[in-house]
C-alpha cells in the first residue's frame, strides 16, 4: 500500500480532514475523562460496608423519650423477634452509609495530651454484631456484662470493638485486643476486632475508622431498629415490623424504613445518576463521531468516483480501493488520537484542579486509541465498500 | 433575495435527505443535552429573592479557639441573642430547624414528622413570606415565649382542608400551639434561610414557631442539623451556655452605608467579647456576606451539576465540529453550481448569504428537535431521586436561550463552509467541467 497518494490527496482536503481530526481529538479527550470519571464513581460504589447487606432491614422511629424507654424498647425487640423470617433484632444509633454519624476524637493516653484521629461511634443493644452481620477477626464479641447504661450520649461500658482499619491506624504492627483509648478521662478497652464496618458516610481512608460501643436501650438508644431476616422475607418484614411498632406504641412516628439495599442505593443515588449520564454522553459521542466519519467519507467517495474508475481501469483491484479508504481513515484517526491524548491530559489537569480527581492513568491511552481506531474502521467500511464497487467503466464516461 | 435563498436552501436540503437528517440530529442532540444541564444549573443557581437579595446579609463571627482562617458559619446562642437584642439592623432574625413530631386536631390521628422552623417575628416581613390567613406573630410573642405557630399552606390543606384555621391548635410532641397564621404558596429554592437544616433543595417547611418558645420547650429538640461544638458538651438539651455553633442569623440592611456600619459593628462586637474574655483569638475574624455570596460560600449548587453542564457543552462542541465538516463537504461539492452562479453575476457576498441561510435552516430544525430532546431530558431529570429534581422545568427564558443557542451555533458552524464555498474560482471550475 502506497501512502504517497493518500497523503497528497489529504493535503488537498486540509480543512475537511483537519475538522475530522479535531472532532476525533475532542471526542477522545472527553471519552477518556468521562470513562475515568465513571470508573471513579463505580469504585466508590463498590465499597464493602461489612454488614450482611442482603439480610438487613431497618425501621427508624422518633425514639422513646421517657424513663420507661428501656422496658418499652425491650418489649418492641421481643415482639419484632417473633415475626416470621426474623433471625436477630437490635436497636442501634446508626448504620453504615446512613448519612448520619456521631464522631469523636479520642486521646491515646490517660493525661489527654496525645490526640487520636476522628472516629465514628456505633452503639447497639445486645446482639447487634450478629444482627448487623459483622464478622469478628480477633478477640471476642460483647457478652451480657459488657452492656451498660448511657451517660447522655456516652456509653458507660468500657468495652469496645474496633475495625481492623482503625486498629492498624491506632496501633500499627501491634495486637489491638487489650489496647485502650480515652474519651474525656474515661478509658475504653478493645476486646475485639472486626473485619470491616463503614461509618455513616464515606471519608476516603477514614471511612472505616469505626469503634463499636455496647449499651442497653435508653432514650438515647431507642430510635433505629435493625432486623436480620431471610432475604426473601425482607419486604414483608419491613411492612410487618412497621405495623407492629405502630400497634405497640400508639404515638410512635415512623420516620423512615426500608431494606439495607435501599439505604445503600440511596447513598449512591447521585453517583449512579452521574455515571449513567456520563455513559450516555460517551455512547452519543461515539455515535456522532462515527456518523461524521461516514458522512464525510461518503462525500469523498462520491467526489472521487471518476478517479476511482480510472484507477480501476488501469488495474487497481477492488481490494486496493477498499484499502485506500481504510488507510486514509487510519491516518486521520491516528492524527486525531495523538492530538486527543494531549487534550485528554489537559482536560484531566483542569478537572483535577476543580474536582477531587486523581491523575488519568496512562493505560487509558492505548485502550482509548484502540477503541477509536476500531470505530473509525467500522464507520469507514460502508462508504469504502461503495467506493470499491465503482465499476471501471465510469472512467470512460464524462460527468 | 432572502426568499430565493430560502427556496434554494430547502431544495438543496431535500436533495440529500440522509445527510440533512444527520446534521439536524447532531445539532439537536448537542442542543438537547446542553439545554437540559444548563436549565438545571440555571435553576439551582438562581436568586431565591430577586427583589431583596442585595439587602439581606448573614453575619459571621469567630468565637472558637480553632485558629480558623475564616469566621464560623453559624452562631452560638449567646452571640445570636446579643446581635438580635442589639437591633443594629433594619430587621434581624434567628433561624434553626428540625423535624418534629406533630399531631393534627383529630383525636387518635397518626403523628407526622414535619419540618419545623424556630425563628423570630422579623422572619416573615424580611423574607417577603406571603400570608393567606391571619398574620405572623408579633415581637411581643417572642418576648413572652408564646405558644403560637404559623403553618404552611400545604399543612393547612392537609389538616383543615384549606379552611381558615386561625385559632385552632396543633400539637408539637406534647405541647399545644395556637395557629395564628397560614402561609400562602411559598417555595423558595434553594431554602436559602436555612442551609444547615435539611438539604438546600428539600421541600418547604411546614411549621414556624417563635425561637424563644423553642428554647423554653428545649425538649422539642430544635437544634438544626449541623451543630458544631468545639468543646465537650455538658448538656445535650439546653444549649444556651454550651460551646456550640448551631444558629443561623440574618439581617436586613437597606443601604450599602448601613451594611458598612454593620460590618464595623461586628468588629466592635468581637473586640468587646474579647475584652469580656469570651473570645480568645489574636486575629478576630468577622464577615458579612450578602445572600448570593452566602449561597456561593456554601456551595449550594452541587459540583456534579456544574460538571454535567461542562460535559454536555463539550459534547455540543463535538456535534458542531461534525456539522461543520459535513456542511463543508456538502458546500464544496456544489462548487460547479457556485461557479455558474458566480459567472452569471452573483457576488461573493450573495453566495455567502445563500449558504448561511442553508446553515441557519439546519440550525432552526436542530433547535426544534433539540428543544423536544431537552424537554425529554428534563422529564428524565425530574424522575431522578435528586433533591433538586422537582425544580427542573423549562421556563420562557431558557426556551428562548435554546433557540438562540441553536441558531448561533449552526450559523457559526456554517461560517467556515460558506466562506470556503464563496472562495470558489468560477473560471477553473467551469473549465474542468
Amino acid at each position: 500500500m502506497q501512502l504517497r497518494p493518500i497523503l497528497s490527496s489529504l493535503r488537498r482536503h486540509k480543512l475537511a480532514a483537519g475538522l475530522v481530526i479535531l472532532e476525533i481529538a475532542v471526542a477522545c479527550a472527553i471519552l477518556c475523562n468521562a470513562v475515568f470519571l465513571i470508573r471513579d464513581r463505580l469504585a466508590r460504589m463498590h465499597v464493602q460496608t461489612g454488614v450482611a447487606e442482603n439480610e438487613l432491614v431497618w425501621v427508624k422511629t422518633d425514639g422513646i423519650d421517657s424513663d420507661s424507654a428501656a422496658p418499652l424498647v425491650e418489649r418492641n425487640l421481643l415482639a419484632l423477634r417473633g415475626l416470621a423470617g426474623v433471625k436477630a433484632v437490635a436497636v442501634t444509633q446508626t448504620l453504615p452509609l446512613s448519612n448520619s454519624s456521631m464522631n469523636f476524637n479520642p486521646t491515646m493516653d490517660a493525661s489527654g495530651t496525645k490526640q487520636g484521629p476522628n472516629i465514628a461511634m456505633f452503639i447497639g443493644s445486645p446482639g447487634y454484631l450478629q444482627t448487623l452481620g459483622v464478622t469478628l477477626q480477633d478477640g471476642r464479641d460483647f457478652n451480657d456484662a459488657d452492656f451498660g447504661g448511657m451517660n447522655s450520649w456516652m456509653p458507660q461500658s468500657p468495652s469496645i470493638i474496633v475495625t481492623r482499619a482503625l486498629a492498624e491506624r491506632l496501633w500499627p504492627g501491634q495486637k489491638a485486643v487489650g489496647q485502650a483509648f480515652w474519651i474525656d478521662k474515661s478509658r475504653f478497652n478493645v476486646i475485639g476486632v472486626v473485619d470491616h464496618l463503614v461509618r455513616g458516610e464515606l471519608r476516603g481512608k477514614a471511612s472505616e475508622y469505626v469503634a463499636m460501643f455496647a449499651a442497653r436501650p435508653s432514650p438515647m438508644l431507642s430510635s433505629l431498629y435493625a432486623l436480620r431476616v431471610d432475604p426473601p422475607a425482607r419486604d414483608r418484614v419491613v411492612r410487618e415490623a412497621t405495623q407492629l411498632l405502630v400497634k405497640l406504641n400508639s404515638q410512635m412516628l415512623i420516620s423512615d424504613k426500608g431494606t439495607y439495599a435501599e439505604m445503600r442505593a440511596d447513598y449512591f443515588k447521585q453517583d449512579t445518576a452521574m455515571a449513567w449520564l456520563l455513559a450516555t454522553v460517551c455512547v452519543a459521542l461515539l455515535v456522532v463521531t462515527a456518523l461524521g466519519i461516514v458522512g464525510l467519507t461518503s462525500f469523498w467517495v462520491a467526489q472521487r468516483r471518476r478517479q476511482i474508475g480510472i484507477r480501476r481501469a488501469i488495474g487497481a483491484s477492488r481490494g486496493d480501493i477498499l484499502r485506500y479508504f481504510q488507510t486514509e481513515n487510519f491516518l486521520i484517526v491516528t492524527l486525531g488520537i495523538v492530538l486527543g491524548m494531549l487534550l485528554a491530559f489537559a482536560l484531566n489537569l483542569l478537572l483535577m484542579t476543580h474536582y477531587e480527581l486523581p491523575r488519568l492513568p496512562l493505560y487509558y491511552l492505548p485502550i482509548g486509541a484502540l477503541a477509536l481506531w476500531l470505530l473509525g474502521q467500522l464507520a469507514v467500511l460502508g462508504p469504502a465498500l461503495r467506493a470499491a464497487a465503482v465499476p471501471p467503466v465510469v472512467a470512460t464516461r464524462s460527468v | 433575495m432572502f426568499a430565493y435563498y430560502l427556496e434554494l436552501a430547502l431544495h438543496s436540503l431535500k436533495r440529500n435527505k440522509v445527510l440533512t437528517a444527520l446534521m439536524v440530529i447532531a445539532i439537536a442532540v448537542g442542543i438537547g443535552a446542553s439545554m437540559t444541564t444548563l436549565t438545571v444549573l440555571h435553576q439551582l443557581s438562581g436568586d431565591p429573592l430577586p427583589n431583596k437579595s442585595t439587602q439581606l446579609y448573614y453575619p459571621q463571627l469567630d468565637p472558637t479557639s480553632r485558629n480558623n482562617t475564616s469566621p464560623e458559619t453559624q452562631l452560638t446562642y449567646i452571640d445570636a441573642m446579643n446581635l438580635w437584642r442589639a437591633h443594629k439592623a433594619d430587621r434581624q432574625t434567628i433561624v434553626v430547624s428540625a423535624s418534629i413530631k406533630v399531631f393534627g386536631p383529630q383525636a387518635g390521628a397518626q403523628p407526622m414528622g414535619l419540618s419545623t422552623v424556630a425563628t423570630t417575628a422579623d422572619f416573615f416581613p424580611m423574607f417577603d413570606v406571603p400570608i393567606d390567613h391571619g398574620s405572623s406573630w408579633v415581637p411581643a410573642d417572642d418576648d413572652s415565649k408564646a405558644r403560637v405557630a404559623v403553618i404552611s399552606k400545604t399543612l393547612n390543606d392537609k389538616l383543615f382542608g384549606g379552611a381558615n384555621s386561625i385559632g385552632k391548635s396543633i400539637r408539637l410532641q406534647k405541647w399545644d400551639f395556637r395557629i395564628v397564621g397560614v402561609l400562602g404558596a411559598w417555595h423558595p429554592a434553594p431554602r436559602f434561610y436555612d442551609l444547615y437544616g435539611r438539604g438546600a433543595f428539600a421541600g418547604g417547611d411546614d411549621v414556624f414557631i417563635p425561637f424563644a418558645t423553642s428554647r423554653d420547650l428545649a425538649d422539642l429538640g430544635i437544634q438544626g442539623n449541623g451543630m458544631d461544638c468545639w468543646n465537650q458538651l455538658t448538656d445535650q438539651i439546653h444549649l444556651e451556655n454550651q460551646p456550640c455553633l448551631w444558629l443561623q442569623f440574618w439581617v436586613q440592611l437597606d443601604t450599602v452605608a448601613k451594611a458598612d456600619a454593620y460590618r464595623s459593628y461586628l468588629v466592635h462586637y468581637s473586640q468587646e467579647q474579647k475584652a469580656l474574655g469570651r473570645y480568645h483569638e489574636d486575629r478576630l475574624l468577622t464577615a458579612l456576606p450578602d445572600l448570593m455570596q452566602w449561597l456561593d460560600l456554601n456551595h449550594v449548587v452541587p459540583a456534579d451539576v456544574r460538571l454535567q453542564a461542562w460535559v454536555s457543552f463539550g459534547f455540543l462542541f463535538v456535534c458542531l465540529l461534525n456539522t461543520v465538516g459535513l456542511l463543508l463537504a456538502k458546500f464544496l461539492r456544489r462548487a460547479p453550481e457556485v461557479s455558474v452562479r458566480r459567472a452569471l453575476g452573483a457576488s461573493q457576498r450573495a453566495v455567502f448569504a445563500q449558504f448561511l441561510v442553508e446553515a441557519g435552516l439546519v440550525g432552526i430544525a436542530g433547535g426544534i428537535v433539540g428543544l423536544l430532546l431537552a424537554l425529554l431530558g428534563l422529564w428524565a431529570v425530574r424522575h431522578t431521586p435528586a433533591d433538586y429534581a422537582a425544580l427542573s422545568h423549562l421556563d420562557l427564558r431558557m426556551l428562548l436561550t435554546t433557540f438562540v443557542l441553536a441558531i448561533v451555533a449552526s450559523l457559526l458552524a456554517g461560517l467556515l463552509p460558506a466562506w470556503r464555498a464563496c472562495q470558489v474560482a468560477p473560471a477553473l471550475q467551469l473549465k474542468s467541467n
